[in-house]
């Protein structure tokens, strides 16, 4: 029940292999300073995992973003992410400024570390929201899709803090100066030194792709499914892409059944995209595929089938043979 | 010996999903199927059993009565030991009361437990939450995203990660936990023997009382987290469908990506 001893927002700044701020923390930012404002300009504070040695870089990474505080722990024991340590600081940390929200970007060391900090606070987490708003009782209101997509939950927190995570791409940023003094505390990590953990990174090897993809940062997205029936269908799909500046994306029953790799999925097992424009090849909109691009600027689809359900969410469709269209389109 | 727990779910078949009139879920006359990621964790289970000789599989599900179908399914394609963990007043669980529900479970019925597999996603909520919570209730180490696994012995296990940017390779001693992703292989189909022998096997069951547990901790009671609307996704974006000829298509198609700023158009 509504506990007035808590306040603010906090958000979990992820620290990527190549030392710089996970993106996802922006979106994330952008969205708290908005629910900040509904609950009144309550505080905004950030949590890292960094040396100290690096925080002149950092420092500049959150000027003028509007955060008030950020907390940071430096122990060599933090170098690289663990479950063990990070859940247990970060619940400490938690459970001393004792903030009403606390949002964490749902990458995989965010998907990771969110359940553990929920279950050890004894709190509620609502995982991949898609928005986030404050209800009439000041409550944080996170809307998630459930059952492969098809139906959306808005979904409410009875203890504190009330957690949420968000995949990337899915809040935009809007650029706004904040004149903010920004407070940088050091944090006390004594506590992990009894703390025992057998995890050890033996090795960790940077994915180079063959189908070189961004689908992160890309403007456009050729993304193929099913029916484009096998390989030669994604040979045929990045030959398009190519020539017209594209990243390629597949669905699910396209990466399970071998044609694509996992690392260029869409859709809710996957990855959320939002480019400019998303062309959809022999795909025929499933919803769990759908949740993941919906957000693109604007959709294209192509599909033989005129009764498809892509068409329902596409602002053009073409009903037509991929095999026919991208091969012509490339001639001339 | 070496004891695995292996917690697998029922899901409703999300794929054969119908709507009612007022846009919510029909749910009568839906399929029940087991989770595909919990298939690759059975997986994952049984390759660790054919290294590792004396290796016992005790499978662990959370749902009614009929789940033990799905259970005398795992134990026909080789795991050992089925145990369902059910209570009326277990229904409405979020994460947090599922996670504790299980965790208690495993507690009671394998306090002795090396590993402990489960799914990294559930198809119907897809939240992968329940696996660290799980780990976090027993107090002992994660390995989330887990591909596959290499060198393993009593003591200690070297498996891969897949992440978004790359694959990690990390050794962990046990007990531990580790969250399973699908892998290219095509999971195994039971024996004519092993589903004789799964007929003539007795599901342990437990309730609210057998764990130990408080209506205050369990089902919806005991569940941080509560749905206050669910409604139907609704697209914002404005269908328009043209059937046109070859060349029309591609000129159409031309117009709208060059709209957008596409190369070569």
């Amino acid at each position: 029940m509504p506990n007035q001893d808590n306040s603010g927002i906090m958000i979990y700044a992820q620290i990527t292999n190549e030392n710089y701020i996970h993106t996802v923390f922006y979106e994330l930012l952008d969205k708290a300073h908005e629910l900040s404002q509904k609950l009144g300009n309550v505080e905004i504070s950030a949590v890292i995992f960094a040396p100290e040695s690096k925080l002149e870089e950092y420092k500049e990474s959150f000027r003028n973003m509007g955060v008030n505080r950020v907390y940071y722990f430096d122990n060599p024991k933090l170098e690289n992410y663990s479950s063990i340590y990070y859940s247990k600081l970060l619940q400490e940390l938690v459970k001393e400024v004792k903030p009403e929200i606390l949002l964490i970007g749902a990458t995989t060391q965010g998907r990771d570390l969110a359940p553990r900090v929920s279950a050890g606070l004894h709190t509620g987490l609502t995982a991949d929201c898609i928005n986030l708003d404050i209800n009439e009782k000041g409550q944080l209101a996170a809307t998630r899709p459930t059952f492969g997509g098809q139906l959306m939950a808005t979904i409410l927190c009875k203890n504190y803090p009330q957690m949420a995570t968000v995949r990337p791409n899915v809040f935009k940023v809007h650029s706004v100066n904040y004149e903010t003094n920004t407070e940088f505390i050091k944090k006390d990590t004594s506590i992990i030194e009894n703390l025992y953990n057998p995890v050890e990174i033996k090795e960790f090897k940077k994915t180079t792709q063959t189908l070189i993809n961004d689908l992160d940062n890309a403007e456009i997205i050729v993304a193929g499914g099913m029916g484009l029936k096998n390989e030669k269908g994604f040979e045929l799909l990045k030959e398009f892409a190519d020539k017209i500046g594209g990243s390629v994306g597949a669905t699910r029953p396209a990466v399970e059944s071998g044609l694509a790799p996992h690392s260029i999925q869409i859709g809710q097992t996957g990855k959320t995209v939002r480019p400019k424009v998303y062309i959809a090849c022999g795909i025929s909109g499933a919803i769990q595929h759908t949740v993941g691009m919906e957000n693109s600027e604007y959709i294209i689809a192509i599909n033989n089938d005129a009764d498809a359900p892509i068409f329902d969410i596409a602002d053009c469709g073409i009903v037509g043979d991929v095999f026919e269209i991208l091969p012509e389109y490339m001639k001339n | 010996m070496f004891k695995i727990a292996l917690c697998v779910k029922q899901v409703p078949d999300t794929t054969d999903i119908k709507w009612t009139e007022n846009n919510t879920i029909q749910r009568e006359g839906v399929e029940s199927v087991i989770n595909p990621y919990d298939i690759y964790g059975c997986e994952f289970a049984l390759k660790i059993k054919e290294q590792l000789n004396d290796t016992e599989i005790t499978v662990f599900t959370m749902g009614p009565n009929q789940a033990q179908d799905m259970l005398k399914k795992l134990i026909a394609l080789g795991c050992d030991k089925g145990v369902l963990i059910s209570d009326k007043k277990f229904a409405g669980a979020d994460t947090y009361a599922t996670g504790k529900t299980i965790s208690s479970a495993i507690k009671t019925v394998l306090p002795d437990f090396d590993l402990i597999v489960c799914g990294q996603f559930a198809v119907d909520g897809d939240t992968a939450q329940t696996g660290p919570c799980i780990a976090e209730f027993l107090n002992i180490p994660q390995v989330t995203y887990v591909k596959d696994f290499s060198e393993i012995d009593k003591k200690s296990v070297t498996l891969t990660r897949e992440l978004e940017d790359g694959i990690e390779t990390v050794k962990t001693t046990f007990p531990a936990l580790i969250c399973v992703l699908q892998d290219d292989f095509e999971p195994r189909r039971a024996t004519i023997n092993g589903i004789k022998h799964a007929q003539n096997q007795q599901i342990k069951t437990c309730n609210m009382e057998d764990l130990n547990l408080a209506p205050e901790q369990v089902g919806l009671k005991g569940s941080p987290t509560y749905v206050s609307k669910a409604f139907r996704n609704q697209s914002a974006h404005n269908a328009q469908k043209f059937e046109l000829n070859l060349q029309d298509s591609i000129n159409l198609l031309k117009e709208k990506i060059a709209n957008a700023g596409g190369k070569d158009a």
